[in-house]
């Protein structure tokens, strides 16, 4: 069972990391820093890990990590969703020349 | 372990496919936007999913937490532009923290039980994300100019570097045969944790864009680690997401350095700097004033200019804003030419000069201005010092040799706006000053802009 898990996980890693490459050599060097905070907030998806340590109670340990890894994880899910839309926001194409 | 109820796994499921159309939207400015909503939407499902999973009894502690993480994430989301790079460097700090966090709580919940192979990831997961977390905050410290900026090196650094790296995988591999060694678990995440401050001690503000990658791309790996841990193939997805772009930038920086990748992976930063410049002699260059420059800029048909983080320091964007719209309405052509390393981490030229209202389609990268330097008429060199620097093409001795560069030397006139003649942060002089076709105006580059513009719109009323 832990070794049938274990392959699932590795296929999906491999997939994952083989369509990653391919997205992303994709995105233009223009928007390159957007595309670190992006991926940076869509890697606070950690979150749901913790939610789960810190909702479970097995532990005062894990409680205790898991609240604050559920900060740590939700600053950067907030706070990189919101720069990410400000710079895209400013790359603006030229204006139709005027007559 | 995320057991899942068929509704949870299919949240989880619309969740990796959003992230991974997020990133295929920001393929292009027009659909990028739509790429931070798919990702948004993502998350909220994701983490809502998550809330009806039946093992959570007390939801106290975490509406506290998910309340806090977005008081504290709102302002961060809203840092100025220009503060850009630190912002993404303490970002991957939080990051990895949640990752390292979690993992040790994981650690401790399973000791003395853990098979070998869930040992191995864990490890994986706390190392790297342990050194994460320092390394990313220091170098935010660095960057935020809290720490020196100035590369801190001493005799055997390598050597000790290694050696603290060797010693936590020893540790590591030893909790894999014997996990009820549950004392060795702190000294492992400990020794991380130290490695990561030693491996950014030696990094200048130059080599900060490759390593805010490479932290970045560890980030990403650590958070798809613990994906194998809790056994989340969300979580595997976003990790390799995230780990496989930052190794993409990491690759490219390291090519736009001239540096191997391996150069770049074993921590051997930083040695550009120690390379002391030559004896510099004082030779002649050819200076000018606003009035000059504005002279040649408005009798020109094409000008290129290219910055680089001296634009950034002297927050003189906006100035270059006015500076391309008082050259563009006089009819002359007048694009940006962006190196993959200009600034302090990539992309930074972009966002500053998207965020002063230049159209993204006047930003060209390397190859493509080089191609448009041999028509320009006048090449504008602000705050730019080794990307341009034609000794990487020519001189075998030079330290930065091989570097890719922007031939700015390849267009009629050549205007550097700088300081004084002092060797930018390198330390490599710059034959690029000292050439026929090249003038300098020294001054500040925001000043100086609003004083070549001032003369250009003052001129232009005088006629009408």
């Amino acid at each position: 069972m832990i070794q049938a898990d274990l392959f699932n996980s590795l296929y999906v890693f491999i997939l994952a990391a083989f369509i990653g490459f391919e997205v992303i050599r994709r995105v233009s060097p223009l928007l390159h820093t957007p595309l670190m905070s992006l991926t940076n907030a869509l890697d606070a998806i950690a979150v749901v890990g913790a939610i789960i340590l810190a909702g479970e109670h097995k532990s005062q340990l894990a409680s205790v990590l898991g609240t604050i890894a559920i900060v740590a994880a939700t600053s950067n899910a907030v706070g990189g969703f919101i720069i990410t839309d400000r710079m895209l926001k400013m790359f603006k194409p030229s204006k139709a020349p005027k007559p | 372990m995320i057991p899942g109820t068929p509704l949870i796994e299919i949240t989880y499921l619309v969740a990796a496919v959003l992230f991974i159309l997020s990133l295929k939207w920001l393929s292009s400015p027009a659909t990028a936007r739509h790429g931070v909503w798919a990702g948004e939407i993502g998350m909220v499902l994701a983490v809502a999913g998550t809330l009806f999973y039946q093992g959570i009894v007390d939801y106290k502690w975490i509406a506290i937490a998910l309340v806090l993480g977005a008081i504290i994430g709102v302002p961060l989301g809203n840092v100025q532009m220009t503060a850009v790079p630190q912002r993404t460097a303490l970002s991957h700090a939080f990051g990895a923290l949640c990752v390292t966090l979690v993992g040790t709580a994981e650690f401790y919940l399973r000791a003395p039980h853990v098979p070998p192979f869930m040992m191995s990831v864990l490890s994986l997961e706390v190392i790297l994300g342990g050194l994460t977390v320092t390394g990313s905050l220091m170098a935010a410290g660095k960057l935020q100019e809290w720490l020196p900026q100035r590369p801190i090196t001493y005799k055997g650094q390598n050597f000790v570097n290694l050696a603290m790296l060797a010693v936590a995988i020893g540790l590591a591999v030893y909790l894999v045969h014997d996990p009820s060694a549950m004392r060795l678990y702190p000294f492992m995440v400990g020794i991380a944790l130290v490695f990561g401050v030693m491996l950014i001690i030696p990094i200048g503000g130059a080599d900060m864009p490759t390593v805010i990658s490479l932290l970045n791309s560890y980030a990403g790996l650590s958070a798809a680690a613990m994906g194998f841990v809790l056994n989340s193939k969300l979580l595997i997805v976003a990790g390799s997401l995230d780990g496989a772009s930052g190794f993409i930038l990491s690759v490219n920086m390291s090519k736009a350095m001239n540096r191997s990748f391996t150069n770049v992976l074993f921590g051997a930063f930083g040695q550009v700097q120690h390379v002391a410049a030559g004896a510099v002699e004082a030779r002649p260059v050819r200076s000018a004033t606003p009035e000059e420059a504005a002279a040649i800029l408005s009798a020109a048909n094409k000008v290129v200019i290219v910055p680089g983080y001296g634009m950034a320091v002297a927050q003189a964007q906006h100035k270059v804003r006015e500076l391309y719209d008082t050259l563009t309405k006089r009819g002359v052509d007048v694009t940006f030419g962006i190196h993959p390393v200009a600034g302090r981490m990539p992309g930074h030229m972009n966002v500053l000069l998207a965020e002063a209202d230049i159209p993204y389609d006047k930003l060209l990268d390397m190859d493509d201005v080089n191609g448009d330097l041999p028509q320009a008429d006048v090449a504008l060199v602000i705050g730019a010092n080794d990307v341009t620097n034609p000794a990487a093409r020519s001189d075998a001795s030079s330290p930065i040799y091989g570097m890719p560069i922007i031939d700015v030397d390849k267009a009629r006139t050549v205007m550097v706006i700088k300081r004084s003649m002092n060797p930018g942060f390198a330390g490599i002089d710059n034959p690029l000053y000292y050439l026929d076709n090249t003038l300098m105006l020294f001054g500040d580059a925001k000043a100086f802009v609003g004083s070549i513009v001032r003369e250009l719109t003052g001129a232009s009323g005088a006629h009408a």
